[in-house]
């Protein structure tokens, strides 16, 4: 087109002129929106209704108290349903239509796995406030759930002097099983134990008669039980009905789907699971933190680990904008993040972001289920760092990746 | 002989686990041609009713009747309400079924919560050659004999088989000889419902109770049915009994997920072997 007509001229200066008028002048009391992405319907609902309730507690606590850097916080929440193209879907919404500042996403790897492409391609940042297996490299997202360094290596080490060194393993047959199986065999193999047995269960199935014999013949000391999903759950009330009495331990159990609760006595008894919070944690924080959160949520059946991370997350989000001076941009944020002490009195204790590879420092706790179904805790570590990003070579504040390692395909050396 | 005895027990196992979860959907498919995308929901509710009767102190067998009948009047109800509107058009009755499935699973999360608390299986394990077996599976073995049996008698022993079957037959003629079709169309889908809700009941004590469990069942039910064809005695058993064995020897060999991997390849390799599923090929051959 050559030359604009004068009547569309004119047209097109009054349209600029009332665009300029309504841009949103950057006000301090516009809200800051965080995006939650959850399931809360399908196979994983149980476990995770809980971390939106988290993050809504904590927007609500905040709130109250004047907002994130004096801005309130706005939540604009879907429902992913335990699909992982919804997440994919609702990612995109959430980034280009909503235009939120943060997002807080997924329960299942393979769900965060198939959105964490989609926040790298449209520069966003996503919490992922979830326990995995671990690896996932990239300065997009920041992981506030436990990892294997932080779970298994105190875990195994602990059941293998008290039960002996012959171990088998049951794993749910996608990213987070296997990997996590294979942390399970580096670990037992470290220390001078045996894998007498391991076998990955497709996701959906709940009929495990074949699976309790092949435990029975292989005698182990050690039942490792990395079985997700409610259908898999269904495991545990046939082992304990076929007489299967071995020691069992998990990174995912009790912490996640709080089995123990739902389970008629004894069938979990014997269970041993490191997790960073559950409700039965007994100190003053943790005590405080239910209160306030059963005045909010009185029917909640079970505050799980992820829940507290979700709560905590949005405390930590909320100390990274203001120490950035109520910036939200991702540069930002890192830039704070790479001082190296960011760290939150969370209800399970002290927290920290890692700047090399942007996960969580936790306190973990080793739940045993008793024959009751109560829980003790034979044992406490505090402040267990999630060191094997950075000491493999991953370092965000110098190159970003955006990959998920793992122990057989670890970051390339130099 | 104590390998031998696990396979047997296996086989069993599996046997059992695809002649519970397809029996509903048999009966529903086999004398009423609906394709009832429900089903899983029908065994969901009867597994559901199943543990909050027992958890009320009921016993267990008095439970999973409660189970099974809730299942089966709710059955008749959406008979009424939906399903009768849609005989003769297949497509639109898995649509409305599938839609009430949605609405159940969810509608089951939002009043009932994402789980509920199960009841624990009953009795122990017997042991066996160094291998044990836990009692409640190997009577879930003899009840989906038991049923089969029952069903047979059923069908061809009392009044209900009778005009039931007349009424698959030739409708009008059972009209015109003063059957009441629409009865026993809703009495038949009923008991459709109510062996679902059974099979929900008699799995809760084995199983996480939660709305999507229906889910679970229903891979095995509808490759069981398909593999089967319309008849429920002469179908459904021996497909049973094949996919059993094939699953059983697969899971044995190598785990769950050639377990899950062969019982498919076997449905695909079969339906191609023959369209109209075993009973179509036996009613074939007896002319």
């Amino acid at each position: 087109m050559a030359e604009v007509p004068h009547r569309n001229r004119l047209l097109a200066a009054v349209l600029l002129a009332a665009g300029i008028l309504a841009a949103p002048a950057a006000h301090a009391a516009d809200p800051i929106k965080l995006g939650v992405l959850e399931d809360q319907s399908g196979d994983f609902a149980l476990a995770t209704i809980g971390k939106v309730h988290g993050i809504q507690l904590a927007a609500k606590e905040i709130n109250a108290s004047g907002g994130i850097a004096g801005r309130p916080i706005q939540l604009v929440i879907y429902d992913t349903q335990s699909d992982n193209t919804r997440y994919q879907q609702f990612m995109r919404r959430v980034l280009q239509r909503d235009k939120v500042d943060v997002v807080f996403a997924g329960f299942s790897s393979a769900s965060r796995e198939a959105y964490r492409p989609i926040v790298d391609q449209l520069n966003g940042l996503a919490f992922y406030n979830n326990q995995y297996e671990g690896g996932v490299c990239d300065s997009h997202v920041i992981v506030t759930g436990a990892v294997p360094e932080q779970q298994f290596s105190t875990l195994i080490p602990w059941m293998m002097q008290k039960f002996g060194k012959n171990v088998y393993t049951i794993a749910a047959d996608y990213n987070f099983g296997q990997i996590s199986a294979e942390w399970v065999r580096n670990i037992v193999k470290q220390q001078g134990g045996h894998m007498v047995g391991e076998e990955f269960i497709p996701l959906g199935v709940s009929q495990f008669s074949q699976t309790i014999q092949n435990i029975q013949k292989a005698h182990p000391d050690i039942l490792m039980t990395l079985l997700v999903g409610t259908a898999q759950a269904s495991y545990y009330g046939q082992a304990h009905a076929a007489g299967l009495q071995v020691p069992m331990g998990s990174s995912v159990n009790v912490g996640q789907g709080y089995e123990h609760k739902r389970f008629p006595p004894p069938t979990l008894a014997n269970m041993y699971v490191t997790t960073n919070y559950i409700e039965e944690v007994d100190t003053p924080a943790s005590k405080a933190f239910l209160g306030r959160w059963h005045a909010m949520f009185p029917h909640e059946p079970y505050v799980n680990q992820e829940a507290e991370n979700s709560y905590a997350a949005l405390y930590l989000y909320k100390q990274m904008v203001e120490r950035a001076h109520g910036s939200t941009k991702r540069d930002d944020l890192r830039a704070v993040i790479a001082k190296g002490d960011v760290c939150l009195d969370a209800p399970e204790g002290r927290m920290c972001i890692d700047p090399k590879s942007q996960h969580t420092s936790h306190t973990i706790y080793l739940a045993k289920v008793n024959a009751d179904h109560s829980i003790s805790f034979p044992k406490v570590w505090p402040d267990i760092k999630p060191y094997w990003l950075g000491d493999n070579g991953c370092d965000l504040t110098k190159s970003d990746p955006h990959t998920q390692y793992t122990p057989s395909s670890p970051p390339p050396k130099g | 002989m104590a390998s031998l005895l696990n396979l047997l027990y296996q086989c069993g196992d599996s046997f059992a686990f695809l002649v519970l979860s397809a029996l509903g959907l048999a009966v529903i498919f086999g004398m009423m041609g609906v394709i009832n995308l429900a089903h899983g929901e029908f065994i969901m509710c009867g597994a559901m009713v199943t543990v909050s009767v027992a958890r009320l102190g009921l016993p267990l067998p008095v439970a999973i009747a409660c189970g099974a009948l809730v299942a089966g009047v709710i059955g008749i109800v959406l008979e009424r309400l939906v399903i009768r509107h849609l005989y003769g058009r297949p497509l639109d009755s898995i649509v409305a079924t599938w839609g009430i499935s949605l609405i159940a699973t969810q509608g089951t999360l939002i009043l009932v919560g994402s789980s509920l608390p199960g009841v624990g299986t009953p009795f122990t394990s017997v042991s066996l050659g160094g291998n044990s077996y836990p009692v409640y599976r190997l009577l879930l073995i003899a009840v989906a004999v038991a049923l089969l049996g029952a069903l047979y008698l059923l069908f061809n022993v009392t009044r209900y088989g009778t005009v039931a079957r007349a009424t698959i037959a030739l409708p009008h003629m059972a009209e015109a000889l003063g059957v009441d079709t629409g009865r026993v169309y809703s009495l038949t889908f009923g008991l459709g419902a109510a062996l679902a809700g059974l099979t929900g009941g008699l799995y809760a004590p084995t199983m996480t109770i939660v709305p999507t469990m229906g889910g679970t069942f229903l891979m095995e039910a509808f490759a069981t049915v398909v593999i089967g064809g319309t008849d429920v005695f002469i179908g459904t058993a021996p497909a049973a009994a094949v996919l059993g064995v094939v699953k059983a020897l697969a899971t044995s060999w190598e785990g769950q997920l050639i377990g899950q991997v062969a019982l498919l390849v076997a449905v695909i390799a079969m339906v191609r072997v023959l369209p109209r599923g075993v009973s179509g090929w036996l009613l074939q051959e007896r002319g």
